[in-house]
């Protein structure tokens, strides 16, 4: 890094590629200039609200107060005795699995359509498609609640389903786009030239291609199900999932440090799920023909 | 030219199924929305003719007005400091930033997918008047009565907010930054002007688009919400969306919440107009 600044001169130079600081003062090499203390401490803003359940959840206490009291494993194990909480873990993997699978397939058919074929109206029907993101929760929730509600059809784990399923399909939509988008194309068509017929060559070529994008799909979308609340308030009806479960603890004081218990369980599975995505989705080799 | 037609027809194909999900899920849902906000509650029963009633009543009762003016305005300000306390970040990692990019971004982007509803809750344990913060001070001997003013008004909400919706201001702005041309702040310094200048007057134009982004990825979703207020707003917190969600709940009147959600979505629209409107008019003046 040094010896690519040694021809600074106080007055402000930027390394040959262009991609050096805005400001590169000749002697100033650290890099935790003062943003890098700002980005730190954001850092802990963004990270620290989260740890608190954790902390807490390890606290031999009913009440979520400084000082710590001691150690105890005690609030884990009554997690376990909880009948409405296992009903709701239940109730949450089923509608997740089902939304994420159901989701990355139809992900996988959309960012097909967008990036191999030319299409009239391309931007517009992705935006289309992108609109649930941008709808307040509670409109998309209380709008379905009718529409079931007048249609005759009783709420349940399903219609928590179709809810979930608007929110996943965009997300997967753009993870794969930008995976397909990092293929070349002529590889498809090597292998329709070499006699492969569509079926061979999107599982045989495409599918291997895109596969990092594909298990990122699934893990983020199983994530966004598994903890979305909004929609599943309005559309579960009995069959409460976690995430309402919690909901309906959060009245009772006593219930608190169970909460938080199942909070830090559900907080460092869902971060450790992300992050292997993330990880796959990002930092996946992208495949160049020379590589091949 | 018979095989483009085909070419694009086969893309309609593949694309339909998740057209399909979107009409028959969204789109399908917002017209009965709209439809059921000109209809009328009679104590159990929905009267199913032509009323502008639901209209009327948010115009004659005061409050209803005055929550969704609040809501408007903590979604502001939420937007607004969300964008203040992510820029210099994203603006880190765009230009200080050299190996670990994508670390970076990763990281910021974790406790996005993590579950809402959590992160609120820990909001509340933390601000509360036996929370962490208060305790934690208390057995410091920082102060010697917990702070009330933590916990149960907008402050919270915005509080919460601004760290919930975090990433999603971050990833917009990173992106646009990231696009700049380097050479276009070398330009400008060389042509003699200071760091900062160069700042206000090249790099913050440029990245305009992603704050723009930014804005309303976090301002419109962030005008519904209810879970937030429900859970730390206390009552001077109270935000639209807990109006509507009471209507589908204890206050049993469907078709004024529907109308409520229908005006807020109209309202919202409207601000997104007027900042848009803004910003072009800046672009035609700088430009």
């Amino acid at each position: 890094m040094a010896d690519r600044r040694a021809g600074t001169n106080g007055i402000g130079v930027y390394a040959a590629d262009g991609r050096e600081d805005v400001v590169v003062r000749g002697a100033r090499r650290s890099r935790l200039n003062g943003f890098g203390v700002y980005a730190v401490a954001y850092l802990v803003f963004l990270y620290l609200p989260v740890a608190v359940l954790p902390l807490f959840s390890f606290n031999d206490s009913q009440y979520v107060t400084f000082p710590l009291k001691g150690f105890t494993l005690k609030w884990y194990y009554a997690l376990a005795d909880s009948q409405g909480l296992l009903n709701g873990f239940w109730n949450s993997v089923k509608v997740a699995v089902s939304v994420s699978v159901l989701s990355t397939v139809l992900g996988i058919f959309a960012a097909k359509a967008v990036t191999r074929y030319r299409m009239r109206g391309r931007g517009g029907l992705i935006g289309f498609i992108m609109v649930p993101l941008v709808i307040p929760e509670i409109i998309l929730g209380i709008s379905l609640l009718i529409t079931f509600s007048l249609g005759g059809v009783a709420l349940s784990l399903v219609t928590v389903g179709i809810g979930h399923l608007l929110l996943c399909v965009p997300f997967s939509m753009l993870v794969l786009i930008s995976r397909m988008e990092g293929f070349d194309p002529s590889m498809e068509e090597a292998a329709r030239d070499l006699g492969e017929n569509a079926w061979g060559t999107f599982w045989r070529v495409t599918f291997p291609i895109i596969f990092p994008g594909i298990v990122a799909s699934l893990l983020l979308t199983f994530t966004i199900s598994f903890d979305e609340f909004v929609l599943a308030f309005f559309l579960c009806g009995t069959d409460a999932t976690l995430p309402v479960h919690i909901w309906s603890q959060l009245r009772f004081p006593e219930k608190l440090p169970s909460v938080l218990s199942l909070g830090a369980i559900i907080v460092v599975a869902s971060t450790i799920v992300v992050f292997t995505a993330e990880l796959i989705r990002r930092g996946g080799v992208q495949l160049t023909p020379s590589r091949l | 030219m018979w095989f483009m037609r085909s070419e694009s027809a086969r893309g309609y194909a593949l694309l339909s199924p998740t057209l399909v999900v979107v009409v028959l899920g969204l789109l399908f849902p917002l017209l009965i929305l709209t439809t059921m906000s000109f209809w009328k509650q009679d104590y159990v029963d929905i009267i199913r003719t032509f009323t502008t009633e639901n209209y009327a009543a948010f115009f004659e009762k005061k409050i209803y007005y005055l929550i969704l003016y609040r809501s408007i305005r903590i979604s502001a300000l939420v937007t607004l400091v969300t964008i203040v306390l992510a820029y210099p970040l994203a603006y880190y990692i765009a230009f200080h930033v050299k190996k670990n990019k994508m670390m970076w971004i990763i990281l910021v982007t974790i406790p996005f997918w993590t579950s809402y509803l959590l992160r609120v809750f820990a909001w509340k344990v933390i601000l509360g008047y036996n929370g962490v913060i208060n305790s934690g001070l208390i057995s410091l001997g920082v102060i010697s009565a917990p702070l009330e003013f933590l916990l149960y008004n907008p402050t919270a909400v915005v509080i919460t907010l601004a760290h919930a919706w975090a990433a999603v201001a971050i990833l917009p702005i990173y992106v646009s930054l990231e696009k700049i041309d380097r050479s276009l702040i070398e330009a400008a310094r060389d042509l003699g002007e200071s760091a900062f200048m160069t700042f206000v007057r090249v790099t913050l134009p440029l990245s305009l688009p992603g704050v723009i982004a930014a804005s309303l990825l976090v301002f419109i979703p962030t005008v519904g919400d209810y879970v937030t207020p429900a859970l730390v707003g206390g009552t001077r917190g109270i935000m639209i969306g807990n109006i509507i969600q009471s209507m589908f709940g204890k206050a049993l009147n469907w078709p004024l919440g529907a109308a409520l959600s229908i005006i807020s979505m109209l309202t919202v629209t409207l601000a997104v107009c007027a900042l848009l409107g803004a910003t072009r008019w800046y672009r035609k003046k700088v430009g």
